[in-house]
C-alpha cells in the first residue's frame, strides 16, 4: 500500500485504532451473522446428536457404496469439464490476446455476454441442443462422425458438454489476463538464441501462463463440483452428484440428516479446492 | 515460419472460431426457438412467429415472479452497494491488520457451493427465529450481491489517487464536498458495472433462492425451472430471450462505461 506515503501530514494511528477500520464493521458484522454463523451452525449440527458429539452420520455416509459412486460421479464430471475447458480455453485465450481489434471484440462479447445470463436459461437451451434432433446431433451426423442422430440429453457426455459451455469463460479469462502481459519479445529472444518453437513454449510461454492456468482450473473445477441447476436439467435423477443429492435430500426427501452430511462433504471439498489452488498459485508466485 | 508454427497458428484460430460458435450456441438457440412457430423446439424453426411472446401475458405466475426477482435484486444490490463501498474504503485506506482476511471472507460466497450456503442459511435463520420468507430471501441476496461490489470497488479504489482529494480541499472544497465531487465521479463506472453484475447475479440465482420460497414468494429462475419441469414449451424460451436482451443491454452499458476489455479483467 502506498497510502501512508500520500498522507505524511497525518499522525499514524496505532494499527488497532485506525478509525477507517470502522467503515468495514457493518459489512463484516452482517456477513458474520447471516453467512458465517449459519455455515458454522451447519457444520456443528452435522456432528451433534441428542447425546452429544457424534461422527455416526459420516460413518454411515462413507460406508454406503452408493455415496462413493456419487462422490466419484461428482469428481469425474468435474475433471472432464475442467479438461475440456483447459484444452479449448488455453488456445482461445492466446487468440483473444493476440487478435486484432475486431476479432477481439467479437470474442470478448461471446465470452462476457453468456456470463451475465443465468444457468437456468443456458441449461434450458442445452436441453434443446442435446436432443436427438438437436444441433449437436445434426452437426455430428452432418460431419459424418455419427451414422444416425443420437440423444445426448440425460447422458454424462451431455452434462459435461453443457457444463463446459457454461464454465468456459472462467477458464479463458484468467489465462487471457496473464497472456496479455507476456512480452512477445521474450519468445523472439529465445528464437534468436536458437531455441526451437517447442522448447520456447515449454520453457518460456508455458511457465509464464501457469498462474492463469491454475486459477482457471480452480474456478472451473470448483464450480463443476458445486453445480446444481445444470445437472438437474441435463442429466436427470438417475445420475447423482453431491450437489443434486444434497438438494434432493432437502427439497424432495425432506431428509435433513443426510442433506446436512452431504452438504458438509461438499463444503469441505469446495474449500479444499480453493485452499489448494491458492497454495499452488502462491508457490508459482502469481496472483490467483 | 516453420511448419510447426503455421500448424499452431492454424489450430489456435480454428479453436478461437469454434469457441465463439460454441459459447453463442445457447443464446442463439434460445432466440431461434422463441421466435419459431414449432411447439417441439424444431431447429431451424419451420416458420417464424411471435406466438410464444403473446402467451407470456397469460402465463400464470410469471409476473409475480418477475416482480419479486426485480425487487429483491434492486433492494439487495442497493444494500450491498452501501455496505460494500464503506467496507472497500476501509480495506483500501485503512491500516489495520486482517484486511486481506476480511476481503477474502466477503468475496468467499462466490467460491462456495450456493446450495450449501442456502441450506446453512435456511437452518441458521430458523434457529434465529426468522420465518418471513421474503425478508429471508432479501437478507440472503445481500450475501449474493456483496462480493461483486467489494471485489470491483476495492480494485477501483486501489487505482484512485487520493491526493486528488487533498488537491480539492486545498482549492477550497470541504472534505465531504471533495468526496462527492472528486471521488464519486471517478468511481462511478466501478459502481455502475459492479452494481449491474450484482443485480444480474441476484436475478439469476437459483441454488440459494430455492430455500426461501413459498407459494407467494418465488423468484424468476425458480418459476422458470418449475415451468421446464411441468410443461416445457417455447414460452420459457421467450422469457429467456427477455433475459438475454437484459444481458445485452447490460453489456452495452458496461462497454460504454468501462470498455469491454476492462469487463474481462479477472
Amino acid at each position: 500500500m502506498t497510502t501512508a506515503a500520500t498522507a505524511p501530514a497525518q499522525q499514524l494511528p496505532s494499527p488497532w485504532r485506525d478509525p477507517v477500520a470502522l467503515l468495514a464493521v457493518p459489512a463484516v458484522i452482517y456477513f458474520a451473522i447471516v453467512y458465517a454463523y449459519p455455515l458454522v451452525w451447519l457444520l456443528l449440527k452435522s456432528f451433534s446428536s441428542p447425546t452429544g458429539f457424534t461422527v455416526q452420520p459420516y460413518i454411515g455416509f462413507m460406508s454406503d457404496p452408493f455415496n462413493w459412486r456419487v462422490i466419484g460421479n461428482t469428481l469425474r464430471v468435474a475433471a472432464w469439464v475442467t479438461l475440456f475447458c483447459l484444452v479449448v480455453g488455453y488456445p482461445a485465450a492466446f487468440a483473444l490476446a493476440r487478435a486484432g481489434a475486431f476479432v477481439q471484440i467479437v470474442m470478448l462479447v461471446s465470452i462476457i455476454l453468456p456470463l451475465s445470463i443465468g444457468a437456468v436459461v443456458k441449461a434450458f437451451a442445452w436441453q434443446i441442443v442435446l436432443r436427438r434432433d438437436g444441433v449437436v446431433s445434426q452437426f455430428m451426423v452432418g460431419l459424418g462422425l455419427w451414422d444416425e442422430p443420437q440423444r445426448l440429453l440425460f447422458t454424462e457426455t451431455g452434462l459435461v458438454l453443457g457444463a463446459a459451455n457454461i464454465f468456459l469463460p472462467f477458464m479463458i479469462l484468467p489465462i487471457y489476463s496473464v497472456v496479455k502481459l507476456i512480452d512477445p519479445r521474450l519468445s523472439e529472444a529465445g528464437a534468436t538464441l536458437g531455441a526451437t518453437p517447442l522448447y520456447r513454449f515449454t520453457h518460456i510461454t508455458l511457465p509464464l501462463t501457469l498462474p492463469g492456468v491454475v486459477s482457471g482450473i480452480a474456478f472451473v473445477f470448483s464450480m463443476s463440483v458445486s453445480m446444481f441447476v445444470i445437472p438437474s436439467l441435463l442429466v436427470g435423477d438417475r445420475f447423482q452428484t453431491l450437489s443434486t443429492l444434497t438438494g434432493r435430500s432437502f427439497l424432495l426427501m425432506r431428509n435433513e440428516q443426510l442433506g446436512s452430511t452431504t452438504a458438509v462433504v461438499l463444503l469441505v471439498l469446495a474449500v479444499s479446492i480453493v485452499v489448494a489452488s491458492t497454495w499452488v498459485g502462491r508457490r508459482l508466485g502469481g496472483r490467483t | 515460419m516453420t511448419a510447426l508454427e503455421r500448424l499452431t497458428r492454424y489450430v489456435v484460430w480454428t479453436v478461437a472460431a469454434a469457441t465463439v460458435v460454441f459459447l453463442m450456441t445457447p443464446l442463439v438457440v434460445t432466440l431461434a426457438v422463441s421466435f419459431g412457430s414449432s411447439t417441439v423446439f424444431t431447429l431451424p424453426p419451420p416458420d417464424w412467429s411471435l406466438r410464444w411472446y403473446a402467451r407470456l401475458a397469460d402465463t400464470r405466475g410469471l409476473l409475480p415472479a418477475l416482480t419479486v426477482s426485480l425487487q429483491v435484486a434492486a433492494i439487495s444490490t442497493a444494500i450491498s452497494m452501501a455496505l460494500g463501498t464503506l467496507c472497500a474504503i476501509a480495506l483500501v485506506r485503512g491500516r489495520f491488520p486482517g484486511r486481506e482476511a476480511i476481503s477474502t471472507f466477503l468475496v468467499s460466497p462466490l467460491m462456495l457451493p450456493g446450495l450449501v450456503i442456502g441450506i446453512a442459511m435456511l437452518q441458521g435463520f430458523k434457529s434465529m427465529g426468522l420465518r418471513d420468507v421474503y425478508v429471508s430471501l432479501l437478507i440472503a441476496h445481500v450475501v449474493i450481491t456483496l462480493p461483486y461490489i467489494v471485489r470491483t470497488v476495492v480494485g477501483a479504489l486501489g487505482l484512485f489517487d487520493f491526493s486528488l482529494i487533498d488537491a480539492a480541499r486545498t482549492l477550497g472544497c470541504s472534505y465531504p464536498t471533495a468526496l462527492v465531487r472528486v471521488l464519486v465521479p471517478a468511481l462511478a463506472p466501478a459502481f455502475l458495472t459492479s452494481g449491474m453484475f450484482a443485480f444480474l447475479a441476484s436475478m439469476d440465482n437459483y441454488p440459494i433462492s430455492i430455500f426461501f420460497t413459498d407459494a407467494w414468494t418465488k423468484t424468476l429462475p425458480i418459476q422458470m425451472l418449475q415451468y421446464v419441469e411441468e410443461r416445457p414449451d417455447p414460452t420459457i424460451a421467450a422469457i429467456s430471450a427477455g433475459l438475454v436482451l437484459l444481458a445485452i443491454v447490460a453489456l452495452i452499458i458496461g462497454d460504454r462505461l468501462v470498455g469491454l476489455r476492462k469487463l474481462a479483467d479477472f
